[in-house]
């Protein structure tokens, strides 16, 4: 079906979802496409982060609900994710907010010919024009603009209400799970973010805003520009010069409050 | 709407009497008074039908419009009013029908004479039935409103009832279909048993009623149903170890109870841990009760169980509590690494 005319294999993916019998039909499917070749099958997001890492595939075919950490916190932990089709039984309106971001989306049961026209679709994607650009430049805007997407999808993710529950960080090439109760604050660290918590702090390469926008409003309060906190680890506020504060937690730590930052935590701590 | 007091027979009966009563009262009572028997009976009979006739008609009339509260005091002018024409019809047809006998008492004069006395009676009828009937439909009002309110109370709580009981997960539907698309090709047997299994889970599903409930054996039943299915969606990651103690399989409980706790236990076990998962149901009896426990791993690293209940179990709470009105049959425990539900059912004896 395919007028593709590149060498057999050419294309790099990897299967990720947690039943067996789910995978087992992306790849008969996967079949009738000679030019994308299988490079592994997962069981998890773990396995899916070493995956990705050790073959840098095109295109992932990526479950959202699944042990431990789900689809989206695995492309978090992600760095340049590929081209993700998510496969999944999750409600469509839920999904639908992925749409512009993702390649596409299949809900299970899918047939051949939505898996057929979303991989086509893809396709179309990765190479605009076709054979008029050279293999080289293709593959470098796709990938540019691969990796744009999932940024946003991404940031769609830590919108959906109920998402964070909890963060996932790299810590030592490990997988850390923090529960959201635990952290305490989180600093702004050049390009990534510094989470402390009881067990130590935990970078992740997410800006402030993300987090502002990923965490529970009425519990993490951005009180500084570099500086969001946890309002149950409060045990003080004293003022610090002009205009500002300084807030004491119960680790000790003093986090900066800025003018606009004390307006809003007043709010959320109801004073 | 509320039934007229009248058309019971017994009330009838017991209006026809009161009648009758007063209707003798009063050919006594002008018989005293030195009038002919005949003119009493003809005087009693006409006034008293008359009467009769009119508190019938404001009773009934009164099951299309009751006086409002603030506005009781219209009984009075009405009642003096109807009295007034009540007495001005009984002299019109009277006067003239018994003036002319020859009698030891002019009849028109004593007419005349009597009609403060005639008025006094026919107000107290008058206004003693419009009492009677409104307390009576008043009465009539509150007892449709409660059963109004306990209809739609029984109704709501069905309603809710059924929607706890009908939560099915569709997660678990559309990767069950998943799974059978998969086997199709694979292994067409399969998934020709897998349909069988999903059709028996689902019509389980459709037909069980919140009244009847079922045998601890019927449910396990299902509850292998059930399991088998999840097995083929998780291969080797999901075992399961069902203990029931000796006399517990005769015990009932209310249908699709066990399923969705388990399915519960399912979810935290399987997508907290990336390792194999056993998950345990013992049942025994405890006292009146049967007692379920049914327990998953989880890992508490990353996941905290929220005190009392949560993890998708406040349906099956809110299900007890509409079934039972008690809070407390619905309990939580962790230990370690192991998450635990425990369900308590009351026996009826």
């Amino acid at each position: 079906m395919s007028t593709n005319t590149t060498t057999a294999a050419s294309i790099k993916t990897v299967i990720i979802d947690d039943e067996p019998l789910a995978r087992s039909i992306v790849r008969e499917y996967l079949q009738s496409f000679t030019q994308i070749a299988i490079v592994q099958e997962c069981n998890d997001g773990f396995e899916g982060i070493k995956a990705i890492q050790a073959h840098h595939p095109d295109l992932i075919f990526l479950d959202i609900q699944m042990p431990k950490i789900n689809g989206f916190e695995m492309l978090e932990l992600v760095e340049q994710p590929p081209a993700v089709i998510f496969t999944t039984a999750f409600d469509e309106y839920a999904i639908k907010a992925f749409e512009s971001h993702a390649v596409d989306y299949l809900l299970k049961p899918f047939n051949k010919d939505r898996f057929d026209k979303a991989i086509q679709k893809w396709l179309d994607r990765r190479a605009p024009g076709s054979s008029a650009q050279t293999p080289g430049a293709a593959a470098t805007s796709a990938a540019t603009a691969t990796t744009d997407t999932t940024e946003q999808l991404l940031e769609t993710a830590a919108q959906s209400p109920g998402q964070q529950q909890r963060v996932v960080v790299k810590t030592g090439g490990k997988i850390k799970i923090i529960p959201i109760e635990d952290i305490h604050y989180l600093e702004a660290a050049d390009d990534y973010v510094k989470i402390h918590t009881h067990n130590g702090a935990f970078l992740k390469n997410r800006t402030m805003s993300w987090f502002e926008k990923a965490l529970d409003p009425s519990q993490f309060v951005r009180t500084h520009r570099s500086y969001i906190l946890n309002v149950q680890q409060v045990t003080r506020i004293d003022p610090y010069e002009k205009d500002s504060h300084l807030c004491i937690l119960q680790s000790g730590a003093q986090i900066p409050v800025s003018k606009a930052g004390y307006v809003k935590l007043k709010s959320v701590l109801g004073l | 709407m509320a039934r007229a007091p009248l058309s019971n027979g017994k009330f009838l009966l017991i209006f026809l009497s009161w009648w009758a009563i007063w209707a003798f009262m009063q050919i006594s009572l002008l018989v005293g008074f030195g009038l002919s028997s005949g003119t009493a009976i003809t005087d009693s009979l006409v006034s008293n039908s008359l009467v009769a006739v009119l508190c019938a008609f404001l009773s009934n009339g009164m099951q299309y419009y009751l006086p409002k509260k603030e506005l009781y005091w219209y009984i009075l002018f009405t009642s003096l009013g109807l009295s007034a024409i009540i007495l001005l019809i009984c002299k019109g047809i009277l006067v003239p029908l018994l003036n002319d006998k020859t009698d030891a008492v002019n009849y028109s004069v004593f007419f005349n004479r009597s009609w403060a006395v005639r008025f006094d009676i026919v107000f107290l009828q008058v206004a003693c039935m419009s009492i009677l009937s409104i307390l009576w439909y008043s009465a009539e009002e509150k007892q449709e409103d409660r059963q109004r309110r306990n209809d739609a109370e029984r109704l709501a709580k069905e309603a809710e009832l059924f929607k706890l009981r009908q939560q099915l997960a569709p997660h678990f539907l559309f990767n069950s279909l998943n799974s059978i698309s998969a086997l199709i090709v694979s292994h067409p047997e399969q998934a020709r048993k897998m349909i069988q299994q999903l059709s028996d889970f689902l019509r389980g599903n459709l037909k069980k009623e919140e009244q009847q409930w079922v045998p601890l054996s019927e449910e396990l039943q299902y509850l292998e149903l059930y399991l088998d299915i999840e097995k083929v969606r998780f291969g080797h990651r999901l075992s399961t170890d069902i203990r029931c103690e000796d006399g517990c399989l005769g015990m009932r409980l209310p249908p699709m109870l066990l399923q969705p706790i388990v399915e519960n236990a399912i979810k935290f076990g399987l997508y907290d841990t990336t390792e194999a998962v056993t998950i345990a149901i013992r049942a025994r009896l405890d006292g009146n009760y049967v007692r379920i426990e049914v327990e998953n791993p989880f890992d508490p690293e990353t996941s905290r169980p929220k005190k009392g209940t949560g993890f998708g179990l406040t349906s099956i709470q809110r299900r007890l509590y509409l079934l039972f009105a008690r809070p407390d049959l619905l309990e939580t425990r962790v230990d370690n690494h192991l998450f635990t539900t425990i369900v308590r059912i009351p026996q009826q004896i």
